[in-house]
């Protein structure tokens, strides 16, 4: 059991908002990129960064650390954002997203960035993999966990389910399958482009432990991150509803936010909603 | 050693590589039997994973495995390997150069009951195709286990193809083996044949007869196929009329085109290509006389040594000309 009050969630949505306004100024600079997405996670991404997860920024290779998979590789501006703010690299690097020669590229990569421990971007072979380091886990009986970030469109990906059958055959109950949820992917409503629902019932009946929660309330996230760390034999698969472009009054909701940069000019309007928000 | 197919000493090696390495663990996706990690599983019970009929997921999960510091070997066949796990063996295990053997029996028309299926004749091209991936494919029981231990070493993505069927022994167990570096099994300055697998035995049965006609031909086995080695080839293009390549395996793309490729850059020469043509074969009772009926044989190799000895002359005939016909003017 972490410690858990109502400073907390109050100090992470603070901290979160400060996260979207450099998703929103790196995506800006970059001039390419997947802001949507980005800012539907990154309320579950501050928390398991800020909160849950344990890690040593001084020491990123440190091989007990918790594992974070972000098997939506898109929105890699998430974990970027969040790394920084650790302490794993300078902020400045922020804002050489998806140059040529910068640690940052357009999809994870563990290689080039420290802090990331799964390159990914190939939608449903990061969650793949996560299911691989859970299984090393076991076997070398380490107490790590792995939190997998899934985006809802991913769903559809047919490794996703062959990942899940294995999490379940090996009793990963190491693994924590996060899917945010947002509802939309690139070509519009995830419901009208490949119907993905009831997802609990899906994971349930691969034989996960399956719950439901608002993934912007940081309050649901504790607690469901929280049950999560129960070994009951059963992998944990947290659906977590989202908003994609959450924080932006002009994004969200809307698919087209999936993979467009704001504009220089949309870049600072959104900039000052997100500053407005943290004075107000 | 004695003859017996590449997969079986494949599957005793591992054994060997499981007792002095505790990081090696082996991925299987329900064909234990035949691509015969059942011995490590044997041995080993704790370390092997079945992944089920799911080679994308067995490929990406040894990535992961890999990424916490196990040594990881996924087998399946070829056409699997190749193909239902390729951009897990790409992006999860090539790019990241995570250190993940993918060791892939039943590759080319050794299957021959199963038909095209089951018929793994593009698996080179594929894998030769990805950055940081080193490509073998081992021709007998001694360069298997040679090549086994090999990869175990080397640290970093591996894809080596293996056969079905028995294979002679070629090699000696004192010579040297070098990942990258091919192995003379017999000298000739007139035609060199590079092949790899179970074309090696081909070629040397070739060559013989080719002895017969007065022909010379040089066998090279190519067990890597990436990196290839620009030193034997180069010395094969500059010391002999051209090459042959054998590889039961699509000629596209494949050794033929690696030796092509690697050739045509600084010393050009004449290059005939031995494998399946540019079609799928079909299922077959007897895989030597599958091989045989598509021409991927000793028969098609002597004939394609014939054609580069034949295409070299009628060059040199067309160039002598021309020099006869620059001193004329």
């Amino acid at each position: 059991m972490t410690a858990w009050s109502s400073e907390d969630a109050a100090r992470l949505r603070t901290m979160a908002r400060e996260l979207r306004a450099d998703i929103i100024k790196m995506i800006a600079e970059a001039g390419s990129g997947h802001p949507g997405g980005s800012l539907s996670a990154i309320d579950i991404v501050t928390y398991l960064y800020f909160h849950r997860m344990r890690v040593d920024p001084a020491n990123p290779e440190w091989e007990d650390r918790d594992r974070f998979v972000l098997s939506k590789g898109h929105c890699s501006p998430a974990p970027y954002v969040a790394l920084a703010r650790r302490g794993y690299f300078a902020r400045e690097v922020l804002w050489t997203l998806r140059d040529i020669g910068s640690p940052l590229q357009g999809h994870p990569d563990m290689r080039k960035t420290p802090g990331i421990d799964m390159t990914t971007g190939s939608l449903g072979q990061g969650f793949s993999c996560a299911t691989g380091i859970a299984l090393a886990g076991k076997f070398q009986r380490k107490d790590f966990r792995v939190y997998a970030l899934l985006g809802d469109g991913e769903m559809q990906e047919g490794v996703v389910w062959e990942a899940a059958m294995a999490a379940a055959h090996y009793r990963l109950d190491n693994l924590v399958a996060i899917v945010d949820n947002n509802k939309l992917q690139t070509d519009g409503a995830t419901a009208a482009i490949m119907g993905i629902e009831p997802l609990e019932d899906k994971f349930r009946a691969f034989g996960w432990e399956t719950r439901r929660i608002d993934g912007h309330d940081f309050d649901a996230i504790h607690d469901a991150c929280e049950r999560a760390m129960e070994h009951g034999g059963k992998p944990h698969a947290i659906v977590a509803d989202t908003v994609k472009g959450k924080g932006i009054r002009e994004m969200e909701g809307d698919h087209h936010w999936h993979g467009m940069p704001p504009t220089a000019e949309q870049a600072e309007r959104f900039l000052k909603e997100l500053s407005t928000e943290v004075t107000a | 050693m004695k003859p017996e197919p590449t997969r079986v000493v494949y599957g005793r090696t591992l054994v060997e590589l499981g007792e002095h390495d505790p990081r090696v663990v082996v991925l299987e996706a329900d064909i234990a039997k035949s691509t015969n990690t059942f011995q490590f599983k044997e041995r080993f019970p704790e370390r092997f994973f079945q992944a089920g009929v799911a080679e994308l997921n067995m490929v990406c999960m040894a990535a992961g495995m890999s990424a916490t510091g196990l040594r990881p070997f996924c087998s399946t066949f070829a056409v699997f390997a190749s193909m239902r796990a390729c951009e897990g063996i790409r992006t999860s295990i090539c790019y990241p150069r995570l250190n993940v053997k993918i060791v892939a029996t039943n590759g080319g028309v050794e299957i021959c009951g199963d038909g095209v299926t089951h018929q793994g004749v593009e698996d080179i091209s594929i894998m030769r195709s990805m950055a940081n991936l080193t490509v073998l494919a081992p021709s007998d029981p001694v360069t298997t286990r040679k090549a086994t231990l090999a990869i175990a070493a080397y640290d970093g993505p591996v894809y080596m193809r293996l056969g079905r069927q028995t294979a002679a022994v070629l090699h000696r167990d004192d010579e040297a083996f070098e990942l990258g570096r091919m192995i003379p099994l017999r000298g000739g300055d007139d035609v060199a044949i590079v092949a790899f697998g179970n074309m090696v035995e081909q070629a040397l049965i070739a060559a013989a007869e080719l002895d017969k006609e007065g022909i010379q031909a040089r066998v090279l086995d190519c067990h890597t196929i990436k990196p290839i080695d620009m030193e034997a080839l180069r010395a094969a293009a500059l010391e002999t009329r051209g090459i042959v390549t054998a590889e039961d395996h699509n000629v596209v793309g494949g050794l033929g085109g690696a030796v092509a490729e690697a050739v045509s850059a600084e010393c050009p020469t004449i290059v005939r290509r031995v494998g399946l043509r540019d079609r799928f074969a079909s299922s077959g009772r007897d895989y030597r006389k599958l091989l045989h009926h598509y021409q991927i044989d000793a028969a098609a190799i002597v004939s394609a040594a014939r054609g580069v000895m034949e295409a070299s002359r009628s060059r040199e005939a067309v160039l002598l000309g021309s020099m006869a016909v620059n001193e004329r003017e």
